[in-house]
């Protein structure tokens, strides 16, 4: 059993406007010292394999095809176990 | 029975030392007489039960004496109160069904999944009777909008209804939204769906024939909303805050396909019995549906699908997971039921079996877990009648003179204050987040007076509306109650349709204190004396008590949702004026009437004195005169005077019709009284020069007060009272200040 | 003419966009199921909106692997006339049959409310009827309707004439107020704002007609130049 844990975030070069509200409202709050907020995706995943290395390219291939939206979206991932 | 269901639980000897059924909400009498139903002490999941099924939410016992005072039936009425939600026909074999209902308490806690879960309960409610929702309404209080947790309450109560109506597909088209001190600390979240139904088609929620299965459906049980229902039927404390788990998580999705394989099966004919899991799930649903078909029913628990491990018998009776339903079909149609749901991918499920023996039975692990006389948990709950006092506001209130304020001089200023008051500016903020013209049915959205949502098919419509000012019933439960009803008459008149019926949510504070319980019992009398006079008969509703916070009492505020028939699409009718030079004429005598007036709450911070008076059979006879006026084909626009008075029903049909208009109000009245006082049974039409001489003549043919006001045209809204000139204001002006003011407080 | 409207878990425009066709063109149309694996009997294929599969992962992106989309690549690939509306346009981005992606609002609110859009490209088999640059006035109803491409595929749009409608005033912060594109081809379509929601006096607007009587004479267009032939 492998667990992946993958993250998927906006791009940089993508406005995320979830981000620039919440950030918005730390500085609101006093928490001016925010000066960039990105908000993302974050999923576990439960692997029924042992092999590390086909694992990555399977993790690798659900990013590409459903779990990010690569127009927009950068992904990275994790494996344990 | 079986004592060991699991080593956590207390066992029945426990339950009765250390008085366990009291943190269920059950009185040491009402344990005496459960145990007198049972013949024994009740295990841990049998009182669960039972303390759901006797909670106010699901036995009414403290409110069925008094909706035992509404008048329930009718020549139309196909079906009222007691099932999931009442029928209306509309002719043409079609009818209609509405109901409203609340979810309060689960709002105050959290916002978003407590309004979420509110929309999906009502309009289970709706689909579950055979019939396809075809709109949304909503009436929403909140504290005033100011503090940052109002804020934070009113935006997120707002998104759940947005996110839950959205994704499921239905409009969402009308509503109130309301703001005021009292409500704060505990918001109150109504809402109603209105469905449409041929009435072959027409379901009851009975477990019948012997021998037949009963089936689960939607997505599996979690241990999400356990004590639900009770706790809906307690006072908002810091506890409660605590007691988050009790709140459920909606799924729109989920319920969508919920909802298309349900209608899809009560299509093919085979259904004997349907019923949703609301309020106390698995508990409520079984044990009414083996009530209503004098019927018992045995449940194997293990069978009912579940998200969580180790769940109890207790656990899963009490769940209140959403987007579940209950039906039973003969065992030869199982297979055909089944199809349905796997092709929509929902879950259905066999869960058990209906019985003659009149007991519900539950069976966990092989064992039997809990064993109750289905007529004790359904009809055998006591009903109180609560000690009523009249309470000494009340009485202090009756010497206040609402005319002792220094009179108001600029009006122009005075009317941009009210216009700018939360609760009556454009509520454009809110229902843009709706979608209020999904199945494009949507003919008046959102704004107007009433709500009307076309049939297809037909040149037939339906308007729909959400009524209730709390200032009036707290200063006078049983006038509010009467001017709740009147008002969503006069709404649905204005848009052109006939009143039908209403649904009502009647929420108050605690009826255990008799100030209140007088308040419940006043404005029901209001209401019913309305609704008998409007002929507009009560079909079903909710009760939503104990809404209190640290400073007391809720206003009492009987919320009322009604619908009405447009007989053709060409009587619909909107509040905006719409050309130049129209004449506009005023309905109804204007008085000196300030009590609980948006004026005296914007302009003098107060909320006292006698609310406005409302004579019924004077209000049928404005009612009868501007339907007939409007089916004749003489009125342009129609707009009911309510908070704001005439100056603000004036502003809103110039601004939504973005004309000004020029107008002499003939009275001996003060002129800031004359123009905002909210005296009841008025309605502002307008009609085209050509028609307004035969329009005067309509409507005073009837023996109701017309006088011609003035026209419109312009840019400005330009007012002279007594002939003395009152304001002069840029409609443009004013229309800035109502629509900006929720927005800029929301930013 | 033979219209399809795509049926997907979630989808709640599929009726509209079918009383549409029925009301404005009077034309078959059939609902077809997810699941389909054959769309060769239709002439055009509408996405409607809706939360497909509760767009819980991201708009369309779940959609996009259904059955039928395999068919709906191929119908493109022939030159058959796809629409996408809102969430069907979010699904034909997922898929790659139209270029950029749809992000949340920048108010992060869902609109519901009218706009007026500006017929930008009237060459187009769906807007032909309307004149260069008429406006007109469509609904929109979406939380995540922000359109948004790299500045490269913008500059490729603007080249290939694919942006069809803009924004006259921007209600979701899309990238040069579009609010509907084409493919490079022109005969796949995508945008947020509804034209099967102004179809109807009693609507408010009527201004969507165009949209389907266009795509019939487009198709007549073909059909009978195909027939002289």
């Amino acid at each position: 059993m492998i667990k992946a844990t993958v993250y998927v975030t906006i791009k940089e070069s993508v406005l995320d406007p979830q981000g620039v509200a919440v950030q918005g409202a730390l500085h609101s709050m006093g928490f001016r010292e925010v000066s960039s907020v990105r908000i993302g995706k974050y999923m576990e995943l439960e692997l029924d394999t042992d092999d590390r290395f086909e694992a990555e390219a399977r993790v690798k291939a659900m990013c590409e095809k459903l779990l990010a939206n690569t127009v927009v979206e950068d992904y990275r991932f994790e494996l344990e176990g | 029975m079986s004592q060991q269901v699991s080593a956590k639980e207390p066992t029945a000897e426990q339950i009765a030392e250390q008085q366990i059924y009291k943190q269920m909400g059950v009185s040491d009498s009402e344990y005496e007489l459960i145990c007198g139903f049972l013949g024994r002490k009740p295990n841990y999941t049998e009182i669960g039960v039972f303390s759901v099924m006797w909670s106010e939410h699901c036995a009414y016992k403290n409110s069925k004496p008094l909706l035992r005072r509404f008048p329930t039936s009718g020549p139309r009425v196909l079906m009222g109160p007691g099932e999931g939600a009442g029928i209306v026909d509309i002719g043409d074999n079609q009818a209609v069904v509405f109901k409203i209902e609340s979810h309060n308490h689960p709002s105050a806690v959290e916002p978003y999944q407590g309004a979420a879960t509110g929309v999906g309960g009502i309009i289970r409610d709706i689909f579950s009777m055979g019939a396809r929702p075809v709109a949304l309404l909503n009436s929403l209080r909140f504290g005033k909008l100011e503090s940052e947790r109002v804020k934070y309450l009113f935006e997120h109560v707002v998104s759940g209804i947005a996110g839950y109506g959205n994704c499921i597909g239905i409009p969402t088209v009308g509503g109130e939204v309301v703001f005021d001190e009292s409500y704060d600390g505990n918001p109150l979240v109504n809402a109603m769906c209105v469905g449409l139904i041929d009435h072959d088609k027409i379901q009851r929620g009975v477990a019948k024939g012997v021998g037949n299965p009963v089936f689960y459906v939607g997505p599996p049980t979690g241990r999400d909303g356990i004590h639900g229902a009770t706790f809906a039927s307690e006072e908002l404390t810091e506890e409660s805050e605590a007691k988050r788990t009790a709140v459920q998580v909606g799924d729109p999705f989920m319920e969508k396909l919920v909802m298309e394989a349900c209608l899809e099966l009560i299509d093919t004919g085979i259904v004997l019995g349907i019923q949703d899991m609301g309020a106390a799930g698995l508990t409520c649903s079984s044990a009414e549906m083996a009530s209503k078909a004098g019927n018992g029913l045995e449940l194997y628990l293990d069978q009912v699908p579940q998200r969580e491990s180790g769940m109890t018998a207790y656990e899963m009776m009490l769940s209140e997971s959403q987007e579940r339903m209950l039906f039973v079909v003969e065992p030869k149609d199982e297979a055909q039921a089944m199809e349905i749901f796997e092709r929509w991918g929902v879950i259905c499920a066999k869960v058990g079996k209906v019985t003659d023996d009149g007991r519900l039975k539950l069976f966990h692990h092989g064992e039997l877990v809990g064993d109750m006389p289905v007529k004790a948990l359904v009809d055998e709950c006591p009903i109180y009648d609560k000690p009523s006092t009249v309470p000494a506001y009340y009485e202090q209130n009756a010497a206040v003179d609402t005319l002792r304020y220094e009179e108001v001089t600029d009006l122009g200023a005075t009317l941009e204050q009210v216009l700018a008051s939360p609760s009556v500016a454009s509520k454009a903020w809110v229902y843009d987040q709706y979608d209020y013209m999904v199945r494009t049915s949507t003919a008046v959205r959102p704004g107007s007076d009433a709500a009307v949502v076309t049939i297809r098919g037909t040149r037939k419509g339906l308007a729909m509306t959400t009524d209730c000012n709390g200032r009036f019933v707290y200063l006078d439960p049983e006038v509010g109650g009467r001017i709740a009803v009147s008002e969503a008459a006069r709404n649905i008149v204005c848009s052109g349709a006939e009143p039908l019926a209403i649904t009502d949510n009647l929420n108050f504070g605690s009826p255990e204190k008799p100030e209140i319980f007088w308040q419940m019992e006043k404005a029901v009398d209001g209401m019913a004396e309305a609704c008998r006079v409007l002929d507009a008969p009560v079909i079903g509703g909710n009760v939503s008590l104990y809404n209190e916070n640290a400073k007391g009492a809720i206003y009492p505020t009987p919320v009322v949702g009604m619908v009405g028939l447009v007989h053709d699409t060409d009587h619909i009718t909107t509040q905006s004026f719409k050309a130049e030079g129209d004449v506009i004429f005023l309905l109804g005598e204007t008085k000196a009437e300030l009590g609980g007036s948006e004026f005296q709450a914007v302009v003098h911070g107060l909320t006292e004195g006698r609310p406005p008076q409302l004579d019924l059979a004077v209000e049928k006879k404005l009612l009868d005169a501007v339907l007939g006026a409007i089916q004749s084909g003489l009125v342009r626009s129609a707009h009911d005077l309510s908070e704001g008075g005439l100056a603000v029903a004036l502003a809103e049909s110039c601004i939504s019709g973005g004309l000004g208009a020029q107008v002499d109000f003939d009275t001996t009245l003060r002129s800031d009284v004359a123009l905002f006082s909210e005296t009841q049974s008025r309605i502002l039409l307008s009609a085209s020069p050509d028609q307004a001489d035969q329009l005067q003549e309509f409507i005073a043919s009837r023996g109701v007060p017309v006088q011609r006001i003035g026209q419109v045209g312009g840019r400005d809204l330009v007012i002279r009272v007594g002939g003395a000139s009152a304001l002069n204001r840029p409609v443009e002006g004013l229309k800035r200040v109502w629509e900006d003011t929720i927005p800029c407080l929301m930013k | 003419m033979k219209f399809a409207v795509l049926v997907f878990p979630g989808s709640n425009c599929d009726i509209d966009c079918y009383k549409a066709v029925e009301d404005t063109i009077g034309e078959q149309v059939d609902y077809v199921w997810h699941t389909a694996t054959d769309l060769s009997a239709y002439d055009c294929i509408l996405v409607p909106g809706g939360f497909s599969y509760g767009d819980y992962l991201r708009c369309g992106a779940i959609a996009r692997f259904a059955p039928v989309m395999a068919e709906v690549a191929k119908a493109a690939e022939q030159g058959k006339y796809i629409l996408g509306i809102c969430n069907g346009f979010q699904i034909l981005t997922e898929a790659g049959l139209l270029p950029g992606t749809l992000q949340r609002n920048t108010s992060l609110k869902f609109r519901c409310h009218d706009t007026v859009l500006r017929v930008e490209n009237n060459a187009n088999p769906f807007t032909a009827q309307y004149a260069a640059g008429e406006e007109i006035t469509i609904p929109i109803a979406h939380g995540e309707g922000n359109y948004y491409c790299d500045e490269a595929t913008l500059a490729e749009l603007k080249k290939n004439n694919q942006i069809i409608f803009r924004y006259v005033n921007n209600p979701n912060g899309s990238v040069d107020d579009i609010a509907g594109v084409s493919n490079e081809r022109g005969n796949v379509v995508g945008m947020m704002p509804h034209p099967e929601r102004a179809v109807d006096r009693l609507l408010s607007s009527e201004d969507g007609k165009k949209m389907f009587t266009s795509i019939l004479k487009a198709w007549r267009d073909r059909h009978e130049s195909a027939s002289v032939r």
